[in-house]
């Protein structure tokens, strides 16, 4: 089992929901999250102040899977957030001890799908 | 010596009587009454607070990444249409003239002076007039942001915003409520702007919703509100703001203002309650965001009728207003699949239109001598003149809107880019966003 952590620009949200489905995770958690990127992002300006080098905004999805299923994540994931520009953010993929399902109390494989 | 400088001095005090007591001395019938010139000024303070309430109105309407947008549009349609209004919009719309426009007499407003103009007001000075119709000014073309909502380029608002009010609004204005107005001439009751503010603006708003085309990933993720505490927000302000608007239209404080103000009243109270009603039939449970639109609904449909209708018909109207509205927006709008985000026609429009043809029905000159019987009052005809006059400003704002539409997306563009569409125009348009994250 593994976890799966993507940070990714908020705009792209809509695309990854829609890639992943077709690839068939359906389980996802999403947060907003900010983030110090490499990229400047869209300069705020307030009454002629520009705001450089502040937090981004970015999303965060966690998806727990299992094996078969880890490489069609990270290339939904890809292929809905990428646009080739910095920003476009990444993934993180962690093994994942333990899974357990509350209301059954499943654990491990059966728990995740 | 001494005698020439005494004769000149009584020539120059005889030269400078006229000019102190300029309207008393020449015209005996204008006299500026104070109650009414206080409740005008009132009235026109109200109907500009409806622009910033229609601004939380819609602001809570969109997604959080567009919020700032709109209650910018709005806020520069304020800042735009007063400077358009004193410079040559105002005399476009009213001054005398049987043309298309009412010509640039009233440029800069020269002659609009402090005395009463007695064919619009007689009792008020000429400029209060003058500055309570400038709020109506700027709040229509206000309304048709409703429909592009969420999609269009700032710069292109502005011009589209300027050029719409000087070719729609102003003509139609002059039409309906100017003197020598050919649909004035031709006896159309409309008290405070269901013809030229709401069926203008809510028409508008179908033609720009329909060039424009949908916003993306509607289909996937219908876009809920960012904030209904807004919408309410701005219901109320709208409500509070609407008995200026329509109690301000009698231009004097005297029973037609009550009369209005009591319907007004009563109608948005009847519509609020009805709209609840259907989606307690229809969903099971009423929503704040029904009854908020219900009020609105009510609000714009007792508009054309303010002034010439009395109680009960105020709660008819009110209560079929939400039926109709209820149904372009939530039967015919899905069916007919145009993306009229905030529906601005389907509110505006449809109630505009239902309050026009409902003063038709109910007018009554035991409420207004200087209004007219409608339909149920004896008087068929009336009726005939109001669908005849929807009909025509109906078309003519269509037409005129698509045309301006399609000029403006020529030479500048009008649609943002997807990218700036999906990321927001808050961000895109202005550098700004409405929330923070964090601290």
């Amino acid at each position: 089992m593994k976890l799966i952590i993507a940070i990714i620009q908020p705009y792209k949200l809509e695309e990854v929901k829609e890639e992943l489905y077709k690839a068939e995770v359906n389980l996802i958690t999403v947060s907003e999250v900010l983030g110090h990127g490499r990229q400047k992002g869209v300069t705020e300006v307030y009454r002629g102040a520009k705001e450089t080098g502040n937090l981004l905004r970015k999303v965060r999805l966690e998806i727990a899977v299992n094996e078969n299923f880890v490489e069609p994540t990270i290339k939904a994931i890809i292929k809905g957030a990428k646009t080739g520009e910095t920003g476009d953010g990444k993934i993180f993929v962690i093994d994942l001890k333990e899974c357990i399902r509350i209301r059954t109390e499943e654990r491990g494989f059966t728990a995740i799908g | 010596m001494k005698k020439f400088f005494l004769v000149a001095l009584v020539l120059v005090l005889i030269l400078c009587v006229p000019a102190a007591f300029p309207v008393f001395a020449l015209d005996g019938a204008a006299v500026v009454n104070s109650g009414d010139t206080a409740w005008v000024l009132i009235s026109s303070a109200l109907v500009l607070l409806m622009t910033p309430a229609l601004a939380f109105f819609y602001g809570g309407m969109v997604r959080r990444k567009n919020m700032l947008s709109i209650l910018m549009q709005c806020f520069i349609v304020m800042s735009v249409l007063s400077i358009q209004w004193v410079l040559f919009g105002y005399s476009l719309s009213f001054a005398p003239g049987k043309g298309f426009w009412g010509g640039l007499g009233w440029a800069g407003l020269n002659g609009v002076g402090l005395e009463p103009y007695a064919d619009y007001a007689g009792t008020i000075p000429h400029q209060a007039f003058m500055i309570f119709q400038a709020m109506f000014a700027i709040i229509t073309p206000a309304l048709i942001i409703g429909a592009f909502a969420e999609r269009m380029k700032f710069s292109s608002f502005v011009v589209f915003t300027v050029l719409w009010a000087t070719f729609v609004y102003d003509p139609m204005c002059h039409w309906v409520w100017g003197i020598g107005g050919w649909l004035r001439n031709m006896g159309a009751l409309d008290f405070a702007g269901g013809t030229v503010v709401h069926i203008n603006a809510g028409i508008a708003a179908l033609a720009t919703a329909l060039v424009i085309g949908k916003r993306k990933n509607l289909d996937s993720n219908t876009p809920a509100p960012h904030n209904l505490p807004f919408i309410v927000l701005g219901t109320g302000l709208l409500w509070f703001g609407w008995f200026g608007f329509n109690a301000g239209s009698a231009l004097a404080a005297n029973g037609i203002a009550v009369n209005a103000f009591v319907v007004t009243n009563t109608a948005a109270a009847a519509a609020g309650l009805s709209w609840a009603l259907l989606e307690w039939l229809r969903n099971g449970k009423p929503t704040m965001f029904g009854v908020a639109s219900g009020a609105v609904a009510g609000l714009v449909a007792i508009t054309p009728a303010a002034g010439f209708v009395s109680v009960i018909p105020a709660i008819l109207i009110g209560i079929l207003v939400s039926i109709f509205c209820y149904t372009a927006v939530s039967v015919i709008k899905p069916k007919f699949g145009y993306d009229d985000s905030l529906d601005a026609f389907g509110v505006h429009c449809i109630g505009g239109i239902w309050g026009a043809l409902a003063t038709g029905l109910f007018a009554s000159k035991a409420v207004n001598p200087a209004g007219a019987n409608g339909l149920f009052f004896g008087n068929p005809q009336q009726f005939l003149i109001q669908l005849a006059t929807v009909l025509i400003c109906a078309a003519y704002a269509f037409a005129v809107t698509f045309i301006i539409y399609k000029i403006v997306d020529k030479v500048m563009g009008v649609r943002v880019s997807e990218k700036e569409e999906l990321i927001g125009l808050d961000l895109t348009q202005h550098r700004e966003r409405a929330y923070t994250v964090l601290e």
